[in-house]
């Protein structure tokens, strides 16, 4: 059983839930941008959370099955039609044998996950299918996939009933997400913060899976805008000595040399994951146990019934 | 000698911990610090999902939902107690021979004349150190190496390519290092090596690991050509 590309889109890759324990040796975590609603795909197809889905930005792929695929999406919201006929993606449909599912025009959000019945059945490297663009590992050599690319479907679901789990609440022009201060907070002045806080960011077009180059007032360093590069979690806001800061995300890469500002807790990176080049990004201050707790209250979210 | 007390633990996120050392260029904290990772992958393996040696500190990733933070945090401090003072491998360095200028080191000029010398004696320089690789990062494989003689200590590109073949030898901010992919750049290229830090068909993919030592020697375009 197998999905075909017919159209790819802008940019569409396989995305597990990450390439963990090879940072060491510079292979990036990668994954998805949206690892909420990643998630959540897969808990409505009745996969493991952790099974490959395709992630699409802005423009959606257009794709054939060879066989009866069942399929949902969450995250952006698509017009999406099976044969040419609307369909609820958002529930799990069909796209029969010969049939193809078209993603039209994006009515909000950045990136959606398609998820499959099985999951994507392709091979692993370094124990993940995620795909890192910027250092070519993964599935299809580590590219966005390309007309003609065959998706194996796998044959790990379970059967049981899946209580619906809720959708992310997509960004309108723009976020605001929660940060902690550091690690490098000390090597900035007092107005940096007051900056940070106090003003909107807009994403650039130079924004990518990597991570997103922001436009606002400039952070200032306190003193040298280098540090001796170290390990570069994702959400971190670093700051190069232009002082405008880099949102680092899901494919960053495992090092860098700018001291960072701040960094944006995981229950709030599937929102930035869902922003576009033009949109507004806000910053929160928030304490290590409210960061937590948001993230058991997304977590219960996912099941519905706080599973 | 470094202590417990040089070494400072704040959180990165909500989903790792870094730990501090001393911030300097010097193969006493490099080798406390991959000692300290080392440790730290015994004692709390199961729930590390990543431990990254930076050039003076090391970070741990975990699950925030699975892992108490200040819990770890204790961890990470008992790992660091038990540390032996001097933990340094003296394995045989890896050699690696470059054809230097040329098509295949276009920056060799450049930064020839930022020192003031000869080409020639750029290359001199360049392979007369035993470099010690204190992080291997930025892309699979790639050894950021340090030691490099001061008179070579160029800045960074002002502007970085947006195409550095794979197998570049490269220096910048008184680092070396070699471009395992073809990847955008903002050192300057100086040589090609065949040496690959990484090939994903080989049983050890990746070359390098911090705490290797690296020596480099010169190829001529023919023996570069021959060499596999």
């Amino acid at each position: 059983m197998s999905l075909t590309v017919v159209r790819p889109g802008m940019l569409t890759t396989v995305q597990d839930l990450g390439r963990w324990g090879s940072q060491d040796r510079g292979v990036p975590v990668a994954g998805p941008m949206d690892a909420y609603s990643h998630r959540l795909a897969n808990w409505l197809a009745g996969n493991d959370e952790r099974a490959a889905a395709l992630e699409m930005t802005l423009m959606g792929p257009e794709l054939e099955a060879d066989a009866d695929v069942i399929c949902v999406v969450a995250g952006a919201q698509f017009d999406v039609t099976v044969n040419g006929v609307v369909t609820d993606a958002s529930r799990p449909f069909t796209v029969p044998e010969g049939g193809r599912v078209r993603f039209g025009a994006r009515r909000s959000g950045a990136r959606a996950t398609l998820a499959v019945r099985g999951g994507f059945a392709v091979p692993e490297i370094f124990g993940s299918r995620a795909t890192s663009v910027i250092s070519r590992i993964g599935p299809y050599g580590g590219r966005p996939l390309m007309t003609g690319d065959v998706l194996p479907v796998g044959d790990h679901f379970t059967d049981m009933p899946v209580p619906a789990g809720r959708a992310l609440e997509l960004p309108s022009g723009g976020a605001r997400v929660r940060i902690l201060r550091g690690p490098h907070d000390r090597m900035f002045t007092p107005a940096a913060f007051f900056a940070l806080f106090d003003s909107r960011f807009i994403v650039t077009p130079q924004a990518n899976r990597m991570g997103y180059r922001l436009e606002g007032p400039s952070l200032a360093h306190a003193g040298d805008a280098d540090i001796l590069s170290d390990a570069t979690p994702i959400g971190s806001l670093q700051v190069p000595a232009s002082g405008q800061p880099i949102l680092l995300m899901a494919d960053r890469q495992t090092t860098g040399g700018y001291p960072k500002i701040a960094t944006v807790i995981t229950a709030d990176l599937p929102l930035a994951g869902q922003l576009a080049p033009g949109d507004w990004i806000a910053f929160t201050e928030c304490t290590p146990s409210e960061a937590i707790d948001a993230l058991r209250h997304q977590n219960a979210a996912l099941s519905g019934a706080g599973r | 000698m470094l202590t417990t007390s040089d070494l400072r633990i704040v959180p990165a996120g909500d989903a790792a911990l870094l730990i501090e050392l001393p911030a300097r260029i010097d193969p006493a904290v490099s080798g406390r610090a991959i000692a300290l990772a080392k440790a730290v992958k015994a004692r709390c393996g199961a729930v590390a999902r990543d431990v990254v040696v930076g050039y003076c500190s090391v970070t741990v990733y975990f699950d925030p939902l699975q892992v108490d933070a200040a819990a770890l945090e204790d961890e990470l401090r008992q790992a660091a107690q038990g540390l032996p003072d001097h933990t340094e491998r003296e394995g045989a360095p890896i050699d690696v021979g470059v054809c230097y200028g040329g098509t295949y080191g276009p920056d060799l000029g450049e930064v020839a004349a930022f020192a003031r010398a000869t080409e020639k004696e750029v290359i001199a320089l360049h392979i007369a150190v035993t470099y010690r690789v204190y992080v291997v990062g930025f892309v699979p494989g790639f050894p950021y190496m340090a030691g490099v003689d001061p008179r070579l200590a160029v800045p960074r590109r002002a502007t970085p390519r947006t195409r550095v073949p794979a197998g570049s030898v490269a220096i910048a901010a008184g680092q070396t290092g070699i471009y395992p992919i073809e990847t955008p750049g903002g050192w300057h290229l100086i040589g090609r090596t065949r040496v690959k830090p990484y090939d994903e068909s080989r049983a050890q993919p990746f070359l390098f690991k911090p705490g290797d030592r690296v020596r480099f020697h010169s190829l001529d375009p023919g023996e570069f050509e021959r060499a596999t």
